[in-house]
């Protein structure tokens, strides 16, 4: 039997929303029918839409979609304007204040408290300065991921830009596409250097050399089937195919094909593409693919460079973007931290400032939820890495501010079992203050998620930490599950989760204990991931002891069924009222 | 006993319609388009055979369908234990009344009886 969410796609989907999103935003929020509020709020998210939480009553999270990350000069400010006008709610953010954006660990941004009204207002104003939310949520092509400074590394292989923006306009608002079994996350990677995360997408495509008609050409191999969310993570698999730059569009809308006609729609915990490569294996998945999916004949897989990635691999060089790094063309681009990915608006406006007055005026998001400002001239760099603003988004942060990663959180998601992103906020500046790692190690990641759809890509990650909740002194508290271990690279490895429902208030003490057992006890340049890769997971669960300290957690308490944690009264009865139409 | 995951039930009473859905891959049970009972809650659960102990303090990670017997809104729910670690899936457990068409909470912070049928 088909899904409920199966049938409301079948009824209205794709583009069509769009006419009854602007229907309901003229007639008001309240004429979406009670008895169909689950199916267009599901809609909606075709749109970059969601709804907020409960006790949150016709506000929407907005998600701009940025495929590989890119900002063309003036559009973060557009981004930073609307932000400044329509994402104000009624709720306050102790630490970030009325507005901001997030920036995503799939390299788009998102707004809070936008109200549907304000929706045709928006999408006029992103439009027509070449922005847009259309797809970045829901059942189909989400914003495609890379590295996002292709086409200015000095460290590529091939200039993967022309790809995706070829991917993205083709996939985007195409109606054969737009009605997948489930979301599908695509990455295309042309750096060496592994940054495009291709392992934990649904489709990736990585660079690779083949050798075609007596030459070697540079092209993609192709993985399928990686994923991190519902306690069911994957990494994609190797479906032995090379594929020329040219081709690509063809071979990623065949898999994409593939996809929607022999995903699972009848059980949406099985419908990602993940389970179907599960099921039949990467020979039967190619075979099905050059069979009826695509009109010429695949090459097999060329010779890859996984041997070389270091992006988000715990160990080696360049495990992130952020710093001063030189581009091809001789200028630079720097990499500053956003802590948790948020950025309050006047910073962004005044980013897009300094990205005009040093750079080119783009900017460039990376998946580990920084900002990175291009074409900085060597003559100018001096005087950018100055600049105020750079003290708060530094280049060259602790690494406890530049390893954090953090989802949304019981703020604004419905999923979340935990505050998240000013609880990591909080972790960082205790850890800065209170803890050393060992002088050679300059980076340590630790990622916070809410709950299993793993968001922050927890798995991933040196400390990996995963909303739960246990009880204290009798008391119902939010907790942590604490892995260890994970990263991406050639040979990648999700994190061991070895220790369980960690109090809140006793994460930081735990990291410390675990941090001072490394020091003490690692070998000569030992990494952390190779440090947890030689014990097993009892040594490494006494290792993390969980303590309290002096940091104290604000947020014990069941922030899920409050209306909004940082409220003076936060109770579900104190809720605001539905916002008026206007 | 009607179940659905991730689908609508029509009926709780021949002359009332309720809508009860799981939502959000698991992490809600909406009734009538509002969501009312989540993951995260943390269950006292006494059940035959969820875990050993005497009363299981299960946390709920994911709803997996609902059902109704008479008025009674009831769930499967994956979880774990936390006083002894056991991870399984429950039987039925009430978590709501349909009175007068409207859902009511049951009590949830006391102690919850499933059935052992899973």
């Amino acid at each position: 039997m088909p899904t409920d969410v199966e049938k409301w796609k079948s009824e209205v989907y794709g583009n069509e929303i769009r006419e009854h999103l602007f229907r309901f935003a003229e007639e008001g929020y309240e004429t979406i029918p009670d008895d169909e509020r689950d199916a267009w709020f599901e809609r909606f998210k075709w749109w970059g839409l969601y709804h907020q939480r409960n006790g949150q009553e016709g506000y929407f999270m907005m998600r701009i979609g940025t495929p590989n990350g890119r900002l063309e000069p003036g559009q973060l400010r557009v981004v930073g304007e609307i932000a400044d006008e329509y994402a104000r709610g009624p709720g306050t953010n102790p630490i970030f204040g009325d507005a901001y954006a997030d920036y995503t660990t799939r390299q788009a941004i998102q707004l809070h408290w936008i109200e549907l009204s304000d929706v045709p207002a928006i999408f006029e104003k992103l439009e027509s300065n070449g922005l847009s939310t259309q797809q970045a949520c829901g059942d189909s092509w989400r914003n495609i991921v890379g590295n996002p400074v292709a086409g200015k590394d000095g460290q590529e292989v091939i200039d993967a830009w022309p790809v995706i923006r070829e991917l993205n306009e083709t996939f985007k608002g195409d109606d054969d596409h737009s009605n997948l079994p489930r979301k599908w996350k695509v990455s295309v990677t042309g750096s060496a250097d592994g940054s495009g995360q291709g392992d934990i997408n649904d489709l990736a495509f990585e660079p690779a050399y083949k050798e075609v008609e007596g030459e070697d050409v540079v092209g993609f191999n192709v993985r399928v089937g990686g994923g991190l969310a519902r306690n069911e993570p994957r990494f994609a698999r190797d479906i032995d195919v090379w594929v020329a730059p040219e081709r690509v569009p063809d071979v990623a809308g065949g898999i994409s094909a593939l996809f929607r006609d022999n995903g699972d729609r009848e059980d949406r915990y099985n419908a990602r593409v993940k389970f179907l490569v599960d099921e039949w294996g990467p020979e039967k998945f190619r075979e099905t693919l050059q069979e009826e999916y695509v009109d010429f004949e695949l090459h097999t897989a060329g010779r890859d460079v996984r041997e070389e990635y270091t992006y988000n691999t715990g160990e080696g060089e360049r495990n992130d973007l952020v710093g001063v790094h030189e581009q091809k063309d001789g200028t630079n681009f720097v990499g500053l931290n956003v802590l948790t990915g948020r950025m309050g608006v006047d910073d962004v406006l005044e980013l897009a400032d300094l990205a005009e007055e040093y750079g080119s005026g783009e900017v460039r998001l990376s998946q580990r939820q920084n900002v990175i400002v291009t074409d900085v001239p060597d003559a100018d760099l001096e005087d950018f890495l100055a600049e105020d603003l750079l003290e708060h988004y530094s280049p060259d942060p602790s690494p406890f501010m530049r390893g954090s990663i953090a989802c949304t959180g019981t703020e604004f998601c419905s999923l979340s079992i935990v505050e998240t992103k000013n609880r990591q906020v909080r972790f960082a500046r205790w850890l800065k203050e209170n803890v050393d790692l060992p002088e050679d190690v300059e980076e340590f990641h630790i990622h916070l998620s809410g709950c299993t759809a793993s968001c922050a890509q927890p798995q991933i990650a040196d400390v990996s930490l995963r909303g739960m909740k246990t009880r204290k002194d009798g008391e119902a508290v939010e907790a942590l599950d604490v892995g260890l271990g994970g990263g991406l690279g050639a040979e990648p490895q999700f994190a061991r989760w070895v220790t369980q429902r960690v109090p809140v208030d006793e994460v930081p003490g735990a990291i410390a204990n675990l941090i001072e057992r490394f020091a003490a006890e690692r070998e000569d340049g030992e990494s952390f991931r190779a440090f947890v890769d030689r014990h097993d997971d009892e040594e490494l669960d006494a290792f993390v002891e969980p303590e309290e300290t002096d940091y104290e957690d604000p947020m014990m308490h069941n922030t899920k069924m409050t209306w909004y944690p940082y409220a003076e009264d936060d109770s579900m009865d104190a809720a605001p009222p539905t916002p008026a139409d206007d | 006993m009607t179940a659905v995951r991730d689908g609508v039930l029509r009926c709780v009473r021949p002359d009332v319609t309720t809508r009860l859905r799981i939502l959000d891959d698991g992490a809600w049970l909406s009734v009538d388009d509002t969501r009312r009972v989540s993951v995260s809650e943390l269950w006292r659960l006494e059940s035959a055979d969820f875990c050993e102990c005497d009363l299981a303090d299960l946390v709920v990670e994911n709803l997996l369908e609902t059902g109704v017997e008479g008025r009674t809104v009831q769930v499967r729910a994956y979880g774990q234990c936390i006083a002894c670690g056991a991870k399984s899936t429950t039987g039925w457990v009430p978590v709501g009344r349909v009175v007068d068409g409207e859902f009511v909470d049951i009590d949830r912070e006391g102690v919850l009886t499933s059935t052992s049928d899973r």
